[in-house]
């Protein structure tokens, strides 16, 4: 498949967003598939950014191993970034501001220095000086050139962005655009093949609007949120598009506030939803029960980050299985499931709410950050407008003469219908303590032990009833694989990758990804897993939750488990050679790479000596009076290359030990 | 206005009797309610009654309407949620002192300053009574409970529920007693047909595990503020009786203004209580989303 990978890279408020997002929706007309993978460190002005566009004839899963053009919007950019691009590939950047030394670059790498001052002069005579941002787009137009994107579609789309704004702006971005075009066409060559297009045009969004949207779809009429990262791109959206959908958006003062208003809601008989991060969910966690024990139909959106406590607020994991199955005390019928890509995403809305009525309890849905935040091409076919709605056994009357209505009627199939409040003769408490039929409560004036046993069997029965019509999960891949991938939530994109390559070079593996948690599809999971060769979870955490939780269920253990849980996601080449180390037994280590030693360097040079130094020269040293090996990095000055000290790394612990910067001129004074 | 069809006692006739202590102050409090309730002809079937836990959040169990007996401190925002999605009901939340003024104040605070269209009607008895006896936020200072036992006894200022709301921006706030059923059912009506958030703070005394603020402790101090004549529209008049706590306490409605409410402010409610709002996509709106994203 022909794919090239773009890389933008700057600091927040360079806006980078707009490029990558312009840059994207210019693919996705042209009939590309895009992936993007935004690794931020911070939503707050300054930090370092890094986006990633990976863009593909077929359709990619994941934001994949290569870059081959890179648009670096500040120094940092280059110099982290520069040599990760590979042979063949182009750095473009602003020849006024930025230099990038040759030695950075690999070999076959071209070196494309925009001399955007020159270059824009005629536009600036015509329009004024440019604003910084302006170099983004001349950037661009350089990086179409290279990637042979055409300026037709770009044009468009750029015209779409601008036209709000009027002629005049338009016409600066198309001629900034076409600036960067025709420089890279005078000096370099094209660094992908011809394509060929299809112009089949593709939404681009990210799992959050994805989760809106289908909540829309769905008739949701009442959404509650309390800020919180990853999840609040829901609520800005529902916000935004409030009048025009009609849902009620109610932001809580808290998530205890969220829950409870979005299970009132419920109550009230509207569709109701609420998104948090696990630290909002672990708030809302008593009021989950309570849904639970009242069979309240809602949907909760669970969007992990790294944890624990506020964490990694901008990163990724998938640490919140066990807060999210643990969730509150006692036990209760709910629904917990993990969408895996966009598509499925919008299709287990649609379905969270059918599920959430029909068998009246809360659903949570476990999104993590990479779904919810990362931006990709979709089908438009993925998002039908019309959906399925089934509100379930909805009392509408009740004539007085049927007798007194039981609104938790001991049922066979566990369902007892539902009449909405406000509806004649069918008037009960919805309680939080537990009841008998006709919901009157059970532990204190009057006890029954044999009612509390037939309402927990009622409860839980809809949770056997339930299992039966979810889709259990099944080998994607080889039948007879020597290795099977057993994964979850959007890991699934990158696996399924993984995969190919480990098949392609003779490692025959398939994959098993569990979307339904809770209820779980034991049997047919235990069936697979113990038909299968070597096992290996692959999870973005430290404790492999998904694989304990399917032993717990199965009884089934892995033969080994990947673990990743320093926020970022795999690529799928780090991934198949960690299954290959696995499979070869290979002893694994946590030591520090070199590239670790580096970034361990540039944190420390970045948060005690701002944007000075960077590392230089890096050499392993053996045990010298510090209990372990250590990386020895040479320090040196940002602008002047020169030698500026050293520091010492831990091969073990990762400690900084040493740091000498008796050569930095300010030090010696 | 439509004529009011006032309906009798028995309209609201729970399906089990209260089992709270006898003489507790609650049973009085539930009578209001639902005298307030057939004076404003409310049919059972468009009241809710919302409460937490405590003992006087068993209330919805024992009156006839729809209710929501729902968690510790957390009977505001279910009230808010449920109202929000059906205005078309009454909604009045019941609940005591500590889950109203403990544990769920910070949803009170915002309730109000909302200015939310519900009524709240807290069973302020000044002590945990359901967990048997400890100190709740409006106990006196210095009142020995079984969390606050001698010599220090209760440590802490207790709270001031009428000045709260007050300076919340509650609507309408006034302090019943169960003792004064007349009153207070007076009260809890003109509570119910206000337009905006009140909350009706109620003496509703512990007979078993509050032997300080007891019916007679009551009864030696209150007055009626109609009695005097008391204008309830001053902002600063009403601040200075929301703190008169002496030989003399006021009963009454201690403040009252106009204001416009949060459904008010709340444009999709224009067209009607959202649970009777078509749930159908509008496809040509929908398309326009994706649209967007291409």
């Amino acid at each position: 498949m022909q794919e090239v990978t773009i890389g933008i890279g700057g600091a927040a408020g360079d806006g980078l967003d707009k490029s990558g997002d312009t840059l994207a929706k210019i693919c996705g007309r042209l009939g590309l598939h895009v992936y993007a993978y935004n690794s931020y460190q911070s939503i707050i002005r300054g930090g370092h950014i890094w986006l990633k566009l990976r863009v593909g004839a077929e359709k990619v899963h994941n934001h994949g191993d290569q870059l081959n053009a890179l648009i670096a919007l500040n120094q940092d950019t280059i110099e982290r970034h520069a040599p990760e691009v590979e042979a063949g590939g182009v750095i473009v950047f602003n020849a006024d501001k930025f230099k990038c030394d040759p030695s950075l670059a690999k070999k076959g790498v071209t070196i494309l220095p925009l001399p955007i001052g020159q270059i824009t002069a005629e536009l600036v005579k015509e329009h004024g000086a440019l604003i910084p941002v302006m170099q983004n787009t001349v950037a661009l137009g350089a990086v179409f050139y290279s990637c042979q994107f055409g300026l037709e579609k770009a044009t468009d789309v750029i015209t779409d962005t601008f036209k709000h704004k009027g002629q005049k702006v338009v016409d600066l971005n198309v001629g900034l655009l076409k600036c960067g075009y025709e420089y890279a066409a005078s000096q370099s060559k094209p660094i992908t093949k011809e394509w060929s297009f299809t112009y089949k045009a593709r939404p681009f969004t990210t799992g959050n609007e994805v989760f809106a949207l289908a909540a829309y779809a769905a008739g949701c009429k009442f959404y509650s949120a309390y800020p919180m990262t990853p999840a609040s791109t829901i609520l800005h959206w529902m916000c935004a598009n409030s009048q025009k959908t009609g849902i009620l958006v109610k932001q809580g003062e808290d998530e205890l506030a969220v829950m409870n208003m979005t299970i009132g809601a419920g109550i009230a008989g509207v569709r109701a939803m609420c998104a948090t991060a696990g630290g909002g969910y672990a708030l809302m966690t008593e009021a989950i029960g309570m849904a639970g024990i009242m069979e309240i139909p809602m949907v909760c959106v669970e969007v992990q980050r790294g944890g624990p406590s506020t964490g990694l607020p901008t990163k990724t994991e998938q640490a919140d299985l066990f807060q999210v199955y643990g969730a509150s005390q006692g036990e209760y019928p709910r629904l917990i499931v993990a969408p895996y890509d966009m598509a499925d995403a919008y299709k287990t809305i649609v379905d969270a709410f059918n599920y959430a009525d029909r068998y009246q309890m809360p659903v949570t849905v476990m999104s993590d950050l990479l779904l919810s935040e990362h931006h990709e091409t979709v089908d438009r076919e993925a998002f039908p407008a019309e959906v399925k709605i089934d509100r379930g056994e909805i009392v509408n009357s009740w004539p007085e003469e049927k007798g007194k209505y039981k609104r938790f009627a001991f049922t066979e199939s566990g369902i007892s219908p539902r009449a909405l409040p406000g509806t004649a003769n069918t008037l009960y408490v919805n309680p939080s303590d537990d009841h008998d039929e006709e919901s009157i409560l059970i532990s204190d004036m009057f006890t029954s032990p044999p009612v509390r046993r037939k309402i927990m069997e009622k409860r839980m029965r809809k949770m056997e009833n339930l299992l039966k019509e979810l889709t259990p999960p099944e080998l994607e891949g080889p039948k007879d694989a020597d290795v099977t991938l057993v994964t979850w939530g959007s890991t699934y994109g990158v696996v399924k990758e993984a995969a190919e390559q480990l098949n392609a070079v003779g490692v025959k593996t398939n994959i098993l990804c569990i979307k339904y948690i809770y209820p779980f599809h034991a049997k047919e999971v235990n069936e697979i897993l113990s038909k299968a060769k070597k096992k290996i979870s692959v999870e973005l955490n430290f404790t492999s939750q998904m694989a304990r939780y399917i032993r717990s269920e199965t009884g089934i253990g892995m033969d080994a488990h990947v673990n990743r849980y320093d926020g970022e996601p795999y690529t799928p080449a780090e991934l198949a050679q960690e299954i290959k180390d696995k499979l070869a037994k290979k002893p694994s280590t946590l030591d520090v790479t070199e590239a670790d030693a580096k970034e361990i360097a540039y944190h420390y040079l970045r948060t005690h000596n701002g944007e000075k130094l960077r590392p230089g020269k890096i050499v392993q040293e053996s045990v010298n009076g510090l209990g372990e090996p250590t990386w020895y990095i040479e320090l040196a000055e940002r602008a002047t290359g020169k030698k500026s000290g050293y520091m010492k790394v831990g091969l073990r612990t990762g400690a900084t030990y040493t740091v000498d910067r008796e050569a930095e001129p300010s030090a010696k004074k | 206005m439509a004529t009011v069809i006032e309906l009798p006692l028995d309209t609201y006739k729970g399906p089990v009797s209260p089992d709270w202590c006898p003489g507790c102050g609650d049973y009085g409090v539930l009578r209001s309610v639902q005298e307030a309730a057939g004076k404003l002809g409310i049919l059972p079937k468009d009241l809710l009654i919302v409460s937490g836990i405590g003992c006087s959040s068993n209330l919805p169990g024992f009156i006839h309407a729809y209710g929501v007996h729902s968690l510790h401190g957390r009977s505001i925002p279910v009230a808010t949620g449920a109202h929000l999605a059906n205005t078309d009901m009454k909604t009045v939340i019941t609940g005591g002192d500590g889950d109203g003024y403990g544990i769920g104040v910070g949803h009170l605070i915002h309730a109000m300053r909302r200015n939310l269209d519900v009524t709240y009607i807290v069973m302020d008895n000044q002590i945990y009574g359901l967990t048997t006896g400890q100190a709740s936020p409006t106990t006196s200072k210095g009142q020995v409970t079984k969390s606050t036992p001698a010599p220090n006894g209760n440590l802490e200022t207790p709270i001031n529920p009428l000045a709260l709301a007050i300076t919340c921006g509650a609507t309408f706030v006034a302090r019943g007693f169960s003792g004064e059923a007349k009153l207070l059912t007076d009260l809890i009506a003109q509570g119910m047909a206000h337009k905006g958030f009140s909350l009706i703070d109620v003496f509703s005394p512990c007979v078993t595990y509050n032997k300080v603020n007891t019916y007679s402790f009551f009864k030696e101090r209150v007055y009626k503020l109609e009695d005097e004549g008391f204008d309830p529209s001053d902002f600063h008049r009403s601040m200075t009786k929301a703190y008169e706590w002496t030989e003399r306490i006021p009963l009454g409605v201690i403040y009252k203004t106009e204001q416009p409410t949060y459904e008010d402010g709340e444009a999709i409610l224009k067209k009607g209580a959202l649970v009777k709002q078509p749930t159908k996509v509008d496809k040509a709106l929908f398309d326009k989303f994706v649209e967007h994203m291409v």
